[in-house]
């Protein structure tokens, strides 16, 4: 019906699929215009609309189908002709027609233009020479990154704006040396002012890349090929580069309006009205970048260019629609860096004020704009914007608490907790699709949504930039306990139980089969399942701790067991990024014999592996691959190493410092001490990793009070801290017992690591659950030390178990000829190793070959003859 | 010698533009725990059997950090259907249809998979 093109069938042509385009599409859909209208798209790019401000992350594994934003069956479903590689060419207003490149001429009564914006460049010399690019499409980006991985190892990016950091950010991860040239004197000068700029700087030069603000590009340098070299730069040195990326800001793409007579800008961009209909010809609308919109701007992001696709199809309807202009709040995550600015950021308006919070030395800076009455106006935040969705949403009025404690730091003072509650319902959460708080709220009480996904779905918020999904997320959670809806303490979705009443259930009942366990004390609807990837760990970490106790195999990789460990314990390693992995032979207490450190260099070169002594005093050897893990060990075990539970919610290491033997301040023997407890809870499974030291007077040198258990030597014997923690967030451990004796402190040891086991959550470490459990550290003392429980017999004879049964898990293996079988690659083609992981140099050792993680796969070669039991004809 | 004929070696095997590829012995196969499998044109793909026997298939490419790993992941059960969750970010993937659960713009390719 709709691809009748009768007279009586008006038409509606559409120049341009990009983002804006396809949700002009959405938007006359949605409106049913699709079903009375002849809609024929012209797209001029090889393929149809794509996520564009997600086109760096290509880079991070995504491929151009992932990016897709077209679904083919809404357009077949709407009838709609798309022309895809087949640009409009010329428009001619009298007689309504468009001319397309192939020829193709269309008649239109409606005609919507939506060509974007083309890459500005510089008319700097050579600008157009071999190694030079620009970062807009997808097609780009595929030249560049086959440049780069063919041609070149140093890149330079012209400019410092949004998009010349992101490009130099994929340069960075194409493996090049990166250079970015900014000829204002600070990065991002839109976005940011001076103190934002100078914390940017710092954490983007922290990263290793090169920054030149205040220079400007005269001059691509060429070689004899013609192709680039270098560049010239304004204060007259000369900058080195294989290629050169222009990143110089965009210009809208308006030529086809300007050569069909409609009025443009003096700047450029078409000019519209209010209703997106271009002030020249009411035939014709312009939408998106390459539109100036009527508060004289031309926008560059994509939020307001969708509330103008919004507008131009509803005005098509005749329905009522404008837009006046819009807000340019943006929150990037560039390089790694949260960068938000929002409202008036830089204070424009008269007689404001500034409340600024800066910690050049971490790149922190946060800046609101406060009027005279207390309003919020705008503000920008750099390093930290976790609290962007908040203020932004209370932008225009005056939030209801002091403006200083909304940018302070968490801990310093007392931070402002403005939760999301705080907000009217009338503030805009969402500022991609325009949702309102009260429009969230009402997707859970009326629409009966009860999870994020669902929200998401229900109101299109958090599905553009994602900045909102934060604050989305304690909006759902708040507006759910409001209506009573009790919040789940189940594990998760197939237990409705905690993990310390899973861990009662196993005890009581000796159950040593997670299967039984799901299909008798699972959630109903989850019995007879899989379970799931939070459950099956925490059920295989609960029966590895209670193996000797319930008669369940202690080893790890035994029958149903094997399947509920995570990757890592899977392997007995730690798995890379690029899909290697690390080895970490136990070096208890930190102490080795020449001998011995002999024997892991030797390996670690006839292996090729990169070593880097840990944080943990012992060894890492990184990028192993699955099947060399078994003939690596086998020479560690041959030598007396042993597993070092690297990979494992279990003891990692006990640190030492060289005590009384060697150091003259020592009064215990520490060394031996952090040798006996590391070989005493070596392989004990917990709920999260556990660490140890031991210190041989109080000057600390082995930092025991930042640990899970940490024992400080005294004249009389060893004082033992609990609850330590370093990490993300801290924690000085908690004195637990005084001057005991080396049998006193293993005692207690035993009982405290044994009731955190039993009480503690999944992936709690002691410093949170100390701080949990009711009671706190006095309590844990009464059960631990005054037995007020009257368990720690039992909690003693469960780590006596533990004791006498451990075996290395290592040895265990390599003497197990079907477990072997597993460290393989590949299934049907054993002696193939991944072609995925593979190395470069630095610095004499090995690193991971990031760049080839991007591309999956280099040019296949014959693999016929590798492939084993295939029956391939 | 014996003649008896083999009747439990099931081989585990992948639709591939219409033909059937042998893969593996069913019996390599562990409930709950993937393995990879090399394809002729170099693709990955990551094998997975659930409790109940049934036999999955998709792309070993995590799309999120562009490793082969997927077949390294926990497998589960969420809402009725099978999934894998990648084993370096954790981004939980439907065995039968190749569908990200975590993100819904992302997809990896799914394979029919069989035994006989
Ligand atoms: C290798 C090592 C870094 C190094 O090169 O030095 C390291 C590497 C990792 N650490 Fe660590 N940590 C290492 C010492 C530390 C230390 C220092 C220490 O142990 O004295 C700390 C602070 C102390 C602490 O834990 O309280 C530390 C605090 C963390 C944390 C934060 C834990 C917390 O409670 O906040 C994580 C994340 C987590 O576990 O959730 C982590 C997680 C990791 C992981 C497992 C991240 C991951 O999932 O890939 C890294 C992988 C290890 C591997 O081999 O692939 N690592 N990590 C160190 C290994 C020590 C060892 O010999 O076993
Ligand atoms: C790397 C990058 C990161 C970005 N990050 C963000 C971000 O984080 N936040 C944000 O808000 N914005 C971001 N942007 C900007 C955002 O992508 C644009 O605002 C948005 O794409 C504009 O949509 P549009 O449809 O107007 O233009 P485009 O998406 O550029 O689409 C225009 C289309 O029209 C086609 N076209 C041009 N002329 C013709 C013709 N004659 N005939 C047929 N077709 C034609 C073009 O080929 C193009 O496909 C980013 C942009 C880039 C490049
Ligand atoms: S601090 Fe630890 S977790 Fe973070 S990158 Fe370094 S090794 Fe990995
Ligand atoms: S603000 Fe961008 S998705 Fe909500």
């Amino acid at each position: 019906m709709s691809t009748a093109t009768t007279e009586t069938t008006p038409t509606i042509v559409l120049v341009g699929h990009g983002m804006v385009g396809q949700r002009f599409l959405e938007a006359l859909a949605e409106r049913g215009l699709t079903a009375t209208h002849r809609v024929v798209v012209l797209c001029e790019e090889p393929r149809p609309a794509y996520d564009r401000v997600q086109l760096t992350s290509y880079f991070s594994g995504r491929t151009p189908e992932d990016l897709s934003m077209t679904d083919m069956a809404f357009i077949e479903r709407h009838g709609i002709e798309l022309h895809v590689g087949d640009p409009a060419t010329g428009i001619d207003r009298e007689a309504r027609k468009v001319t397309a490149r192939s020829g193709l001429v269309l008649d239109y009564d409606v005609l919507v233009l939506a060509t974007g914006s083309y890459p500005f460049v510089p008319p700097v010399p050579n600008k157009d020479a071999t190694g030079c690019f620009v970062y807009r499409t997808i097609e780009d980006l595929l030249a560049i990154e086959e440049y780069a991985k063919t041609r070149a190892t140093t890149g330079a990016v012209v400019g410092g704006g949004l998009l010349g950091l992101e490009a130099a950010g994929a340069l960075k991860g194409l493996g090049l040396n990166a250079h970015i040239v900014e000829f204002a004197p600070r990065l991002m000068p839109v976005q940011v002012d001076e103190g934002g700029g100078a914390a940017l700087l710092r954490t983007i030069e922290d990263m290793g890349l090169a920054v030149h603000t205040g220079v400007g590009t005269q001059e691509i340098v060429v070689g004899e090929d013609g192709a680039v070299t270098g560049m010239k730069l304004s204060d007259g040195s000369e900058l080195a580069t294989d290629m050169v990326v222009f990143s110089a800001g965009v210009r809208p793409r308006d030529q086809l309006a300007r050569d069909c007579g409609l009025t443009v800008g003096e700047r450029g961009g078409i000019s519209v009205d209010e209703q997106c209909r271009t002030v020249t010809d009411p035939h014709v609308f312009a939408i998106g970048e390459c539109a100036l919109a009527a508060d004289g701007r031309v926008y560059g992001l994509v939020a307001p260019g969708y509330e103008q696709a919004e507008t131009a199809a509803a005005t098509i309807a005749s329905d009522e629609a404008a837009f006046t202009g819009a807000d340019l709040s943006t929150k990037l995550k560039l390089l790694g860096v949260d960068v938000a600015s929002f409202g008036d950021a830089h204070g424009t308006a008269e007689d404001c004020l500034d409340v600024v919070y800066s910690d050049s030395r971490s790149g922190l800076y946060k800046k609101l704009v406060i009027g005279r009455d207390g309003t919020l106006l705008g503000g920008i935040l750099v390093g930290d914007a976790e609290a962007y969705g908040t203020l932004r949403a209370f932008t225009g009025s005056v939030p209801p608490v002091a403006p200083e404690a909304l940018v302070l730091p968490a801990g310093a003072g007392a931070p402002a907790q403005l939760g999301p509650s705080a907000l009217p319902d009338d503030a805009v959460i969402c500022s991609c699709h325009n949702v309102t708080k009260g429009t969230i709220r009402g997707a859970v009480t009326e629409h009966r949504c009860t999870t994020v996904p669902e929200v998401k779905k229900c109101t299109k918020a958090g599905t553009g930039c994602g900045s909102c999904v934060k604050v989305l997320g304690q909006l759902v959670d708040a507006e759910l306990e409001a209506s009573g809806i009790e919040v789940d303490k189940g594990l998760c979705g197939c237990f409705a139980q905690t993990r310390e009443e899973l861990y009662e259930i196993v005890l009581a009942l000796r159950i040593t089969s997670y299967q039984e366990l799901l299909d008798r004390h699972g959630r109903e609807a989850a019995r007879g399942g899989d379970g799931c990837e939070i459950c099956k760990p925490t059920v295989g970490s609960i029966i590895a701790s209670l193996a000797p106790t319930i008669g369940a195999a202690g080893y790890v990789l035994e029958g149903e067991q094997a399947a509920l460990q995570d990757t890592n314990d899977h392997f007995l390693a730690n798995l890379q990024k690029n899909g290697s992995y690390s080895v970490v032979p136990r070096i208890p207490g930190g102490e080795i014999a020449p001998e011995k450190l002999i024997v892991i260099g030797e390996i670690a070169r006839d292996f090729g592996l990169y070593t880097k002594i840990t944080g943990g005093q012992r060894i890492d050897m990184f990028g192993a691959r699955v099947e060399q893990l078994p003939s690596i060990w086998a020479r560690l075990v041959d030598a007396g190493f042993e597993s070092g539970h690297a990979y494992g919610k279990s003891l990692r290491t006990v640190k030492s410092c060289v005590g009384q033997t060697w150091c003259r301040y020592g009064v215990q023997d520490s060394v031996r001490m952090a040798i006996d407890l590391e070989l005493r809870y070596r392989g004990l499974r917990s709920p999260h990793k556990l660490k140890s030291a031991v210190s041989g007077c109080a000057r600390e040198c082995a930092e025991a009070q930042s640990k899970d258990f940490g024992v400080i030597a005294t004249a009389n014997g060893w004082n033992l801290y609990v609850g330590g923690n370093g990490g993300a967030t801290p924690r000085h451990a908690d004195l637990l017992a005084q001057d005991l004796s080396d049998a006193e402190l293993i005692r207690l040891i035993d009982r405290f690591l044994m009731f955190y086991i039993r009480t503690a959550d999944r992936l709690e470490r002691t410093s949170t659950w100390l701080e949990r459990i009711p009671g706190g550290l006095d309590h844990v003392r009464d059960v631990v030390v005054h037995d007020s429980l009257g368990i720690c017999d039992e909690l003693e004879s469960l780590m006596a178990a533990h004791v006498a049964h451990y075996r290395d898990e290592w040895a265990e293996t390599i003497n197990d000829p079907e477990k072997l079988a597993r460290f393989v690659s590949f299934v049907n083609a054993p002696d193939t190793p991944d072609p995925v992981v593979a190395f470069v140099p630095e610095r004499d050792q090995i690193k991971p070959d990031l760049p080839l993680l991007s591309i999956g796969l280099r040019p296949a070669e014959p693999l016929e003859d590798v492939l084993e039991g295939s029956t391939q004809r | 010698m014996t003649l008896a004929v083999e009747t439990t070696d099931l081989k585990v095997q992948l639709h591939l533009d219409g033909e059937w590829f042998a893969v593996c012995d069913l019996s390599t196969l562990l409930p709950g725990r993937g393995v990879a499998a090399l394809l002729p044109d170099g693709r990955q793909v990551a094998l997975f059997r659930d409790r109940n026997g049934r036999l999955y298939g998709i792309d070993n490419r995590d799309p999120f950090t562009g490793a082969a790993v997927l077949a390294r992941g926990l497998t589960g059960t969420h809402q009725g259907r099978p999934f894998v969750a990648s084993p370096l970010l954790k981004q939980r993937f439907d065995l039968e249809s190749g569908r990200c659960l975590d993100d819904e713009s992302v997809r990896v390719a799914a394979y029919e998979v069989k035994a006989s």
